[in-house]
């Protein structure tokens, strides 16, 4: 223990606990903040790395291109029609790999939220493949299906079936059980619950599982790419690092992360438009 | 409609073993009749009035309605439950149809019932609206009109109010005995408020606790129209004590 001074006794009291707690706009917990301030710091969460960028590059930074040689970059590659290329056989890799992963995914994981026995099916072997990296399986996949398109889609698709499954069976979880008995009661039979009250109510929750669970497949599809392609947004990465064109690289990463951010706000839109009863 | 359970027995396994929650449960409602069931926590009050709607079954005994064994639920027994249990997706209207639509009738026909029970609850000018923005009260009544909308032979309500402010409440049962009048609907309500019950029903049931069993049946001699200045009458008042001294003695210990 700290020795105690005798002439401050008082000190615990004075030491702002007796006025309670302190005012203040920034570290106000779950409150909004003005906006003025929000759009202050939003700005700033995008311009200081920016700047810092720019700050490194101007001290001459190893392989750090200025902000502006990357958006000449950029430019270069979309008039010669190689970034439209890319994004496109990017876009329709994850596109395909995840449709199918989405389209699976719904029905098992509402099934197996809703009934025991399938969660007890299918639960153990999708708790254990799961937790093999999709990546790992890329040796196969080669093997199996050649190196292709499919093969790229199937690496998608096994990177994120599993999550999406076990993410809309968890919200199935939180159906409020007198929601169902109250449809029992209704006269429902038990398709109609599982078709007209588990479904619906879980629809905002898939939204959402399938919004999450992107990212990995943006994860996924370049590291298909760097494996073997002759287009894509990370076979491209990989090219231009073999030119030491670090501009393009900056450039593709700046894509990759504004094309993803798209797919996160289209998700919440369709979120908005059709669940509306589940946004705030 | 004649509504009858015959020496009902229920037990729970639980991890120390056998729980009996319901004894020897012999109850009847007969048309139109409103009749309560009190009891305090614990003597398996919900789940008799969950035996009755069918959404479990009894360990031995048997439920009757109009002479047709429950063997599970149906729409002819509706169920008001405390929790609101309103579709948060659906707007008032199809929360009110959807019990209907379930069993498959003419959207018309549906649209005109919904009309019709919205307006029994007065409702209507919410018919498009969406759960989240109505109040407690409101969320009970939509549960009531969707109950009624499938017109059901009984309507089983498990302490419907419970989670209502005390003007809310007093709002409610006032309604709830005018919609009874109006509609002439068998009701048996279940509830740990006394003063509810005696305020509400025509008959009694009042349920010991653990196991839950019925210590006594109560006829209540009110005059049927029942406002705020029922509760003041001496014999209001009698019955209230009756049925508090009844939940206050405790029944003689089973000598098994």
């Amino acid at each position: 223990m700290a020795p105690q001074h005798p002439q401050a006794p008082t000190s615990l009291k004075t030491r702002g606990r007796s006025r309670g707690i302190m005012p203040t706009v920034f570290w106000r917990i779950a409150e909004d903040i003005p906006p003025h301030l929000k759009w202050f710091l939003v700005a700033l969460s995008i311009l200081l790395p920016i700047g810092l960028w720019w700050f490194l590059a101007f001290q001459g930074a190893k392989f750090i291109p200025f902000p502006g040689e990357v958006w000449q970059a950029l430019v270069t590659l979309q008039k010669q029609g190689v970034l439209q290329k890319d994004t496109l056989a990017s876009c329709f890799r994850v596109g395909c790999g995840f449709l199918l992963a989405a389209l699976l995914s719904a029905p098992i994981g509402i099934a197996m939220g809703t009934f025991a026995s399938i969660r007890a099916l299918c639960e153990p072997i999708i708790g254990i493949v799961r937790y093999m990296p999709s990546p790992a399986f890329i040796p196969l996949l080669i093997l199996y299906f050649d190196i292709g398109e499919l093969t790229k889609i199937i690496l998608i698709f096994i990177g994120t079936v599993f999550f999406n499954v076990l993410m809309i069976m968890d919200a199935v979880k939180f159906v409020p059980k007198e929601l169902i008995e109250a449809t029992y009661t209704l006269g429902g039979l038990r398709h109609q619950v599982l078709f007209q009250v588990i479904t619906p109510h879980v629809i905002p929750n898939i939204l959402d599982a399938f919004r999450v669970n992107m990212a990995a497949s943006w994860n996924l599809v370049v590291v298909a790419e760097l494996v073997n392609a002759n287009e894509g947004l990370g076979k491209r990465i990989e090219l231009a690092q073999r030119t030491l064109s670090t501009d393009k690289i900056f450039g593709y990463l700046i894509v990759l992360g504004l094309l993803g951010l798209a797919i996160d706000l289209f998700f919440q839109l369709l979120l908005r438009l059709f669940c509306r009863w589940a946004v705030d | 409609m004649h509504l009858e359970t015959f020496n009902l027995y229920k037990h729970f396994t639980t991890r120390q073993g056998q729980l009996l929650v319901l004894k020897d449960i012999n109850l009847h409602v007969e048309t139109g009749q409103f009749v309560c069931a009190v009891g305090a926590s614990g003597s398996g009050k919900t789940t008799l009035l969950r035996l009755i709607a069918g959404l479990e079954m009894p360990t031995s005994g048997k439920i009757m309605v109009d002479g047709k064994p429950v063997l599970g639920p149906g729409a002819e027994r509706g169920m008001v439950f405390q929790s609101y249990t309103l579709y948060p997706w659906m707007s008032v209207a199809k929360n009110v149809g959807f019990g209907l639509k379930l069993q498959g009738v003419a959207k018309s026909l549906r649209s005109q019932r919904v009309a019709e029970y919205l307006d029994v609850v007065g409702l209507s000018q919410f018919a498009n609206a969406y759960p989240r923005e109505l109040s407690g009260g409101m969320k009970q009544r939509v549960a009531i009109a969707r109950a009624l909308a499938s017109q059901p032979k009984i309507l089983l309500m498990d302490e419907p109010f419970g989670a209502l402010d005390v003007q809310t409440k007093a709002t409610m049962q006032e309604f709830l005995l005018d919609l009874w009048r109006r509609t002439g609907t068998s009701i048996l309500m279940i509830t740990h408020d006394v003063e509810e019950a005696v305020f509400l029903s025509q008959r009694i049931y009042v349920l010991t606790a653990r196991p839950g069993s019925i210590q006594q049946e109560v006829q209540l001699n009110l005059p049927p129209e029942r406002t705020y200045t029922t509760r003041r009458q001496p014999n209001f008042q009698h019955y209230q004590d009756e049925i508090m001294d009844l939940l206050r003695t405790k029944p003689s210990p089973d000598i098994a």
